[in-house]
């Protein structure tokens, strides 16, 4: 259990991480969406008391990070560069880290033997590939079978199969009811892995919402049409009480009605069509629709001037401008956050 | 794009910790039934024993919480011994300690046996059986300044270091386990070695012409002074966090107290501050502590009282920086 609370962080001028509110739960697997430098790993460095919030507050299992007398038992973490010493081998590595919070040396070998890396155990870490140093940073994170697991791009470097077995790994870490929190600049990873979605893009709070949900607002399947008769078309699909949208260049869009029933009324009217098409959205075109829109806000905020900034906590509740309603990404905004 | 099993999620929940998640446990049960062989430790993990599925809302989050994984690890508050033994295991486990203090062993016995070799017995006359051993001293004090900078710098050039506050968010702790580590390892390594040239030159010079000056002092005071610039050093690394500008710092504070004097002496307004860094360099007061004055009776006692007190105070300041900074 993680609660984060108008969590901020400022570099000099650059807002890394601005007035994040969430919850992560315990057994699920909640993703952190974000593009490249959106700020997740400055708000996981934040989540394990390395980096100081400027604003905000994160609890875990209601304490502070420094409050844990046994970290490695409440938290596993996987950075996202390699943190350690290339230098000692990998045994040595995790025994120092087991030593530091009275972990017994017979789980060196087990996490070892769970990563796969029993066979390298006392090669030094500079020698690692990408994949395998991921491997020995997870095997550090379970090093205190921890109740809350928390990785920061882990599929980065690795090959098919290490991706495959991360992703089962965390969806099992989560069945044994622990809080696993995983971050990804991939929408189709997170889509693979993640029960719970938490969407950041400058910073900001974009979409706290399932993953159930978030892909039934965002796969939006429609119809595509394309007419010379344009005016016509519309008048007949108004009378059938069909809902079309113009999408620009001439091309008008149907929600929720099948390309047959639109083809047939078409054809009882004689109207001739260039393109019925069924079409489907995919997830990650909603997701850089979704940044994008973030980037715009950024430029906005500017005009408006930087220094209207409430220390940490921007006004919060209404949802940001740049937001479509109805198009779906309002509900992670229309939550109640009456905790701000 | 394959849809991942979708559990029947709720909107997420205000944050307050009282408002009731109340289909948390479902999705664990979406996923108990999915995943075939559970990771981990085979552990008596309580995989979700099928919720209720019916909503329970009052009692919903104390199920949740209840459903939480625990582990069979027993837990153990942590200690300064706990660092103590972490600390011990890396400063042992790489490669940089066995090289500064070999280098350091090697200059120190080696010019040490040299020296005894090509002297007299009558040589000792006024000076302890420890002097061969402080022309090694003199080299060997860089490689304690390395290692001290090292055990602390290098684990911010490597990201070790937010591993290392991961695992143990009591920074202080530490810090001061490195320090108590690096000391002893230092102090042992010094006195050690020292202590073998001592035995060495009076076993082989133990002649009538030798004085009868006491060593056991020397031993104590030499080995403490390098190891004490050796934690100087590392309190250095602490708060530069990089490892090539804290040992050029550190041989600055050693170096340039030693070569200064010679310009300070030109003029006569900074003619006393010279002859104090000439009295109180690094090198000098190493050749204090080991008598080689001839007509000074001093052993180089306030000279170690600086460096502690320099060192205190580096000590403190590592302390301060130490909590406040991001990693
Ligand atoms: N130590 C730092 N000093 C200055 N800026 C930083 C620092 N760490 C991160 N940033 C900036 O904060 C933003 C967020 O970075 P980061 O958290 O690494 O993003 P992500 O992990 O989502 O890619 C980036 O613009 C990055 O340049
Ligand atoms: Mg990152």
């Amino acid at each position: 259990m993680i609660e984060l609370e108008g969590l901020t962080k400022r570099y000099g001028e650059k807002v890394a991480v601005n007035n994040l509110t969430f919850t992560v739960r315990p057994g699920i697997v909640t993703g952190f969406l974000g593009p490249n430098g959106a700020g997740k790993s400055t708000t996981m460095r934040m989540l394990l008391g390395l980096d100081n919030p400027t604003a905000g507050d994160v609890r875990i299992d209601g304490k502070r990070y420094a409050q844990l007398k046994d970290p490695l038992k409440y938290i596993g973490a996987l950075l996202d560069a390699k943190a350690m010493h290339g230098g000692r081998s990998a045994f040595n590595h995790l025994l120092c880290l087991a030593q530091s919070n009275g972990i017994p040396r017979a789980r060196v070998h087990e996490v070892l033997d769970t990563v796969g890396l029993t066979a390298v155990a006392r090669k030094k870490a500079k020698g690692f590939s990408l994949g395998m140093g991921q491997r020995l940073g997870i095997a550090g994170a379970l090093l205190g079978d921890p109740e809350i697991l928390m990785f920061d791009e882990p599929v980065n470097g690795l090959d098919p199969e290490g991706i495959h077995w991360i992703r089962n790994l965390m969806k099992s870490l989560a069945s044994q009811g622990r809080t696993v929190f995983v971050s990804s600049h991939l929408m189709s990873e997170m889509a693979l892995t993640a029960d719970h979605l938490v969407v950041i893009g400058q910073g900001r709070l974009l979409a706290d919402m399932s993953m159930a949900d978030f892909i039934r607002q965002n796969s939006r399947s429609y119809v595509r049409l394309r007419s010379p008769q344009r005016e016509r078309l519309l008048d007949v699909l108004h009378q059938a009480g069909i809902t079309v949208v113009e999408a620009g260049n001439g091309t008008l869009e149907v929600d929720g009605t099948g390309a047959e029933r639109v083809g047939e009324l078409a054809a009882q009217h004689q109207l001739v069509l260039h393109e019925l098409s069924p079409q489907q959205a995919s997830l990650e075109e909603a997701f850089m629709q979704l940044t994008a829109e973030s980037v715009e806000y950024h430029a906005h905020a500017d005009h408006q001037g930087p220094g209207d900034a409430a220390p940490g906590r921007a006004p919060s509740g209404g949802p940001p401008p740049g937001q479509r309603p109805g198009q779906g990404w309002g509900s992670g905004w229309q939550q109640p956050r009456k905790g701000d | 794009m394959t849809t991942p099993p979708t559990p029947q999620q709720p909107q997420a929940q205000p944050q307050q910790p009282q408002a009731p998640h109340t289909q948390a446990p479902q999705p664990q049960q979406a996923y108990a039934g999915a995943v075939a062989a559970p990771q981990g430790p085979p552990a008596t993990a309580p995989a979700a024993p099928p919720a209720p599925a019916a909503p329970a809302p009052p009692s919903a989050w104390q199920q949740a919480m209840s459903n939480a994984y625990t582990s069979p690890i027993p837990v153990k508050r942590t200690n300064l011994g706990h660092a103590l033994t972490s600390e011990w295991t890396k400063i042992k486990s790489v490669r940089s300690t066995v090289w500064t203090l070999s280098i350091f062993l090697i200059l120190v016995i080696g010019i040490g046996l040299l020296a005894v070799a090509n002297t007299q017995s009558d040589d000792y006359q006024d000076v302890p059986f420890t002097v061969p051993a402080f022309f090694g001293l003199m080299l060997g004090q860089i490689c304690l300044i390395t290692l001290g900078v090292l055990v602390t710098s290098s684990e911010y050039g490597t990201g070790m270091i937010r591993t290392t506050f991961t695992a143990s968010p009591q920074r202080h702790r530490v810090l001061a386990a490195k320090i108590l580590i690096f000391f002893t390892v230092a102090f042992v390594a010094s006195a050690g070695s020292i202590l073998l040239v001592g035995l060495m030159a009076s076993g082989a010079h133990s002649g009538p012409e030798a004085g009868d000056i006491p060593w056991g002092g020397t031993v104590f005071k030499g080995a403490l002074y390098v190891s004490l610039l050796g934690v100087l050093a590392l309190a250095v690394g602490s708060m530069l966090r990089h490892s090539a500008g804290a040992i050029t710092t550190m041989l600055g504070v050693v170096l340039v107290p030693a070569i200064l004097p010679g310009f300070l002496g030109i003029w006569d307004s900074t003619q006393k501050l010279g002859e104090k860094m000439a009295d109180y360099n690094a090198i000098n007061s190493l050749a204090k502590i080991f008598q080689i004055d001839d007509f000074d009776s001093a052993t180089g006692t306030s000279q170690l009282v600086l460096l502690i007190v320099l060192t205190a105070a580096a000590v403190v300041g590592a302390f301060a920086l130490l909590e406040k900074r991001d990693v």
